[in-house]
């Protein structure tokens, strides 16, 4: 059997890793699971960072993750590239199981697993995947050079990958249910100027089209119902990100939507020891800055809780002393 | 880590993975591919515990278009596996080594 460590932290995006931050410089030797693909969170498929405070020029997403892994590392925390396949949460001791068959333990575990990428829940969407539907823009805009695409989605990250997307292919159209963006003003200003970006308001994605390749969309006007189609050879999608709450299912107390429910301002679960942070609890935000805010918040209650169970030891031990204190 | 894994072009396609006796697996990737670099060292473990039955091959999508255009790649990473010169399995982004390690099962 493994030691028992102070602190388990599972994920590694900017909650993570500011939880490790803290707790490595509160002396508690964080353990972290970055996960093998996955590490760095969302962030590593972004381009530009313009809204991370302390970067005035901006940085990109994967190099901002590497400073925070880095800093991370400085201060002591052990960083571990596997995957948290199963977790035993109840008890005063945690086990963590990861992908190499390995069980650790923890008198705390700091859930920060993010959220994975919404699909539209389309037969063909998926079946079209890799060719033609497209999670990343970064990655696979390369591959619509001269062409003619979507993204579906209004928010900050259509709308970037829309601007980014630009640079490759020949128009890009962004496909949205309602008739105004959801986007911050600065990045929808800049995409309702960059004139091959057009717009498709009201509308969602009924269907993709297409044997082996998209070909088109079916777009399904949300005020009419009427359909119509739209020639494209690419679709990104980005309409949103659903809490990775599946390996603490059952365990920790989850809302409707399956993010981690945690009381009031705190990152408490309903399980004592067991804390939640970033975009895994937050229906609201959901920037870096607002993870890694509430990472640090994360490691300073598990210290709190840590320091608890200290004092409760302590207790147990001089029971006598106490009483006639 | 040592290098387990090759590396294809356009020009060595042919002779490399079409004509290969063994399957090959080619990862389609690319420099500012982030799940690419991730997924990179796993295949590196794969190629060296399993060497003798399945040849992993790194083509870079930016250097090669020709074959990544010839295999209808739209994403990155796709991992393709040919045996007798037709592809008999693709999979479509990185994933964890037990989970290519079952999706590869067949070939290993």
């Amino acid at each position: 059997m493994s030691e028992i460590r102070d602190v388990i932290i599972i994920g590694s995006g900017p909650a993570g890793f500011t939880a490790a931050v803290y707790t490595a410089r509160a002396n508690l030797a964080p353990l972290m699971f970055e996960g093998s693909v996955t590490a760095g969170g969302a962030l590593m498929n972004t381009t530009e960072v313009e809204n991370y405070p302390g970067f005035a020029e901006g940085i990109m997403g994967p190099a901002l993750m590497e400073q925070m892994r880095q800093q991370a590392v400085r201060f002591g925390a052990e960083i571990v590239s596997d995957d948290v396949v199963s977790v035993d949460l109840t008890g005063e001791v945690k086990q963590v199981t990861v992908g190499s068959g390995s069980t650790h333990r923890a008198k705390s575990v700091i859930l920060a697993m993010g959220s994975g990428y919404r699909e539209l829940g389309l037969e063909n969407e998926k079946r079209l995947s890799g060719r033609g539907v497209s999670w990343c823009a970064t990655c696979d805009g390369f591959f619509f050079r001269g062409q003619d695409i979507a993204v579906v989605g209004g928010g900050d990250s259509a709308i970037e990958e829309a601007t980014f997307l630009t640079k490759f292919a020949n128009t890009v159209t962004v496909v949205h249910r309602r008739d105004q963006l959801r986007a911050s003003k600065i990045m929808a200003d800049r995409a309702q100027a960059n004139d091959k970006i057009r717009f498709a308001w009201n509308s969602e994605v009924a269907d993709v089209l297409g044997d082996d390749k998209v070909s088109g969309l079916r777009l399904r006007d949300t005020a009419t119902g009427s359909e119509r189609d739209i020639d494209v050879t690419g679709l990104f999608v980005a309409i949103g990100h659903d809490p990775r709450s599946e390996l603490v299912k059952g365990q920790v107390d989850l809302d409707d939507e399956g993010y981690v429910l945690v009381q009031g301002r705190s990152t408490l679960t309903n399980v004592p020891g067991v804390f939640a942070c970033g975009d895994l609890v937050d229906h609201t935000y959901r920037q870096a800055i607002t993870a890694a805010g509430s990472g640090c918040a994360a490691a300073l209650d598990a210290e709190r809780h840590l320091a608890s169970l200290d004092d409760a030891a302590l207790a147990d031990k001089r029971p006598l002393a106490d009483a006639t204190a | 880590m040592g290098q387990s894994t090759i590396t294809v072009t356009d020009a060595s396609f042919d002779t490399d993975v079409i004509k290969s006796d063994k399957p090959v697996l080619v990862d389609y990737w690319a420099e500012w591919c982030g799940p690419c670099r991730m997924v990179a060292p796993i295949l590196e473990e794969i190629a060296a515990e399993h060497a003798e039955k399945l040849t992993i091959a790194k083509l870079n999508v930016d250097e090669n278009p020709k074959a990544a255009a010839m295999a209808g790649v739209t994403s990155i990473p796709t991992l393709a596996v040919y045996q007798g010169g037709e592809v008999v399995k693709m999979i479509v982004g990185a994933k964890p080594k037990q989970s290519l390690l079952s999706d590869l099962a067949d070939f290993i």
